[in-house]
């Protein structure tokens, strides 16, 4: 194991302080921390001799002595997060170096009988809501990241929605890190509990405010989606080109439930998302919908693992990614058809544009198919922006510099289309714009309006 | 002043020299058609006014409306005036044709120092337009030539050119893959807009559309040079006797 036992020495140092001070808490709850810790004993973080490690080196994060964000910083103001919120959002809670901030969240009662609190409040107040849910489905004996989230865990969001609630506005999950002196980490671990016939929009968002030494966040969010319920969650990576993020949403779906994940992973030095849903309802359906925008040294690491483990479920991967500088991008799009999951349809695209010579994409298709009636199909582009459309562009009189802008952005809205119409979509499209350098000045959807 | 001056124009691809000393002149109000063998040129010769970069020019002079053509790049020449019509339409997923054209529209107004268009003023423009070429309303936010058939991708050809008004408009092949009530429709299109400011450029392999865009004047391009030059009639006459005569007429005149 290529983790040393002096970086082991100092994680077991923190969660020793962490027991400590949560030895009031529930015995479950301090069990599943100790679950985790041992875990991640045993296995240190991934090498690149791990299969699902093999296009990413953690060595640098290996070596960092990283430490929990103890009490007494300084939050930002109010004025400082007003630029990241959402507007039109439902709710917002804010956390700053994996902790509520009760200043900066939304006050009062969410509507429809909604509950978006702490996940810290929650095991305080109602540990018994969170106990049949929280640590059942994520699974820490594949990922160690998992495994040490568990070990550390202590806040993150709480969301449950009642039994056929439609929110129609999003809710924004606004994780902020602050700089920092030192090296530290941030656990946030999110529990989202759909019940039957629900609806929600759920927005993880991860920014940076100020330099400091290096962050790593390390989150892990449990979505259950009840039977016939319609969720769509979308994972915004844009932290400064300092930080280390990884994050694994880990979801189970019921009997025909409908669950849309959308990433995009636009900052961070190193960034590696984890989608991994569980078709365990007949008739269910996930879409996996992610964009990737790399440059300078950005490593972006996009893994996912479908598992269908129930007949007639229907499954769809598609990456777009666009790397420049000597940015590397990776998907490896794992999809395991387990043996009663007939009639299976799983459908995966990564499409790629490079847009220097340095620039890498290592794309993996991983298929194990244990039914005999699927229908399963997978397929990769790598390309650059296409010459006769940059030069038809040009020749309408469009500068090159915007031809090029259009063209990205053209591409980048292939992920942009598959989110639904509304107020997140609008928000990534906006964010997906400065992201690109490109000033649309009207949004594709008001050309259709008049 | 005429609108076009093209002098001894020599250009090559790959090594290979395509144009051997074009020189052909424009005025406007005129439509011009360039007719020849396939490998004559008719094309590049239609490239190279566009200034796509993979052709060199080794030799000559081109000028459009008096300024050198030769120093511009293809967005400055299309904000000066000039429309090429391309032969193979290129798609563009992602970009609907509405905004496309309007981001067009407001680069060369921006060019010309002229206030840019938002959408509210932009669509009912564009919709004229289309409605006199037959344009399904659908069109309008559908991306750039997806899922066109043949016919459809050259019909949006001439809308753009419609709607982007230019100077010298160069139709490169307009008619290839159209049908007889494509080419109607196109034909059409063009014909409304001529005008006394305008030039047009007609580039064409068959003389069928010729029967619809009657030009002015009819050149022959054979090995890269015009051979030969003459009224509406000439189209007729190469219909009838093929180019084969042209082309020994014109390589038993010159020196091996």
């Amino acid at each position: 194991m290529a983790t040393t036992a002096q970086a082991l020495q100092n994680y077991a140092e923190h969660f020793s302080g962490l027991e400590k001070s949560a030895r009031n808490g529930p015995a479950w709850l301090r069990k599943l921390r100790q679950q985790g810790f041992a875990r991640f004993g045993e296995t240190g973080f991934p090498t690149v001799r791990d299969e699902d490690w093999r296009f990413t080196n953690l060595s640098t994060i290996a070596q960092t002595p990283f430490r929990l964000v103890r009490n007494g910083h300084d939050l930002p103001s109010r004025a400082q997060v007003s630029a990241y919120q959402i507007a039109e959002a439902a709710w917002e809670l804010v956390f700053v170096d994996g902790r509520w901030a009760a200043s900066l969240s939304s006050s009062g009662n969410p509507p429809g009988g909604v509950r978006v609190v702490s996940l810290a409040a929650e095991l305080a107040s109602h540990p018994g809501a969170v106990e049949p849910h929280l640590g059942r489905y994520l699974n820490i004996q594949r990922d160690p990241f998992s495994a040490l989230n568990t070990a550390f865990l202590e806040d993150g969001a709480y969301i449950h929605v009642p039994k056929g609630a439609v929110l129609e506005s999003p809710i924004h999950l606004l994780f902020i890190s602050t700089a920092q002196e030192a090296p530290v980490m941030n656990h946030p671990r999110n529990l989202i509990v759909a019940d039957e016939d629900s609806q929600v929009t759920v927005v993880e968002d991860y920014i940076s405010l100020g330099r400091g030494e290096p962050v790593l966040s390390n989150t892990a969010t449990e979505l259950i989606a009840g039977d016939h319920s319609v969720i769509s969650h979308y994972m915004i990576e844009r932290e400064n080109e300092q930080a280390f993020n990884v994050s694994t949403l880990r979801i189970q779906q019921g009997r025909t439930a409908d669950v849309a994940s959308h990433s995009v992973l636009a900052g961070g030095a190193l960034v590696r998302n984890n989608v991994h849903p569980v078709l365990a309802g007949e008739g269910s359906e996930c879409l996996i919908n992610g964009l990737f925008v790399g440059r300078h040294r950005q490593h972006l690491d996009n893994y996912m693992l479908v598992e269908h483990a129930s007949p007639h479920c229907s499954s769809r991967q598609f990456y777009n990614g666009i790397l420049d500088g000597h940015a590397h991008g990776v998907f490896h799009g794992r999809i395991i058809v387990h043996k009663d999951a007939q009639k299976t349809d799983a459908k995966q695209t990564n499409r790629n544009l490079l847009l220097s010579d340095t620039a890498q994409i290592d794309t993996k298709p991983q298929l194990e198919i244990y039914a005999d009636d699927v229908k399963c199909t997978h397929g990769a582009t790598i390309g650059q922006i296409e010459e006769n459309a940059l030069f038809y562009l040009r020749s309408r009189g469009i500068d090159e510099a915007s031809a090029r802008r259009l063209l990205l952005f053209a591409f980048a809205s292939e992920c942009l289309d598959r989110m639904r119409t509304g107020p997140a979509r609008s928000f990534v499209e906006k964010l997906i714009q400065h992201e690109l350098g490109y000033r649309g000045d009207a949004s594709r959807l008001q050309e259709l309006a008049s | 002043m005429s609108l076009l001056e093209i002098k001894n124009l020599h250009a090559r691809v790959d090594g290979n020299e395509i144009l051997k000393g074009v020189t052909l002149t424009l005025n406007a109000g005129e439509v011009h058609s360039i007719m020849g063998p396939n490998g004559s040129g008719k094309s590049t010769l239609a490239q190279v006014l566009a200034r796509r970069e993979t052709y060199e020019i080794t030799c000559g002079t081109v000028l459009f409306n008096g300024k050198d053509l030769l120093a511009m790049k293809a967005e400055e020449a299309a904000c000066e005036g000039l429309f090429l019509a391309f032969q193979y339409p290129v798609e563009i997923p992602g970009i609907s044709n509405a905004y496309f054209l309007r981001s067009a529209v407001n680069a060369i107004r921006k060019y010309r120092g002229e206030d840019e268009m938002d959408a509210m003023d932009f669509l009912p423009k564009l919709r004229e337009k289309m409605k006199l070429l037959d344009m399904d309303e659908k069109f309008v936010n559908r991306s750039v030539n997806e899922a066109f058939s043949g016919g459809e991708k050259k019909r949006n050809e001439i809308l753009q050119m419609a709607v982007l008004e230019p100077r010298l408009a160069v139709l490169d092949e307009t008619d290839s893959g159209l049908d007889i009530d494509a080419l109607k429709i196109v034909a059409r299109g063009v014909n409304q807009m001529r005008s006394p400011e305008r030039a047009i450029l007609v580039v064409t392999h068959y003389q069928r559309l010729l029967n619809y865009i009657v030009p002015d004047f009819v050149h022959v391009l054979v090995d890269g040079r015009i051979v030969r030059s003459g009224g509406p009639e000439l189209a007729l006459q190469l219909e009838e006797q093929g180019y084969a005569a042209v082309e020994t007429a014109w390589r038993g005149a010159s020196p091996a």
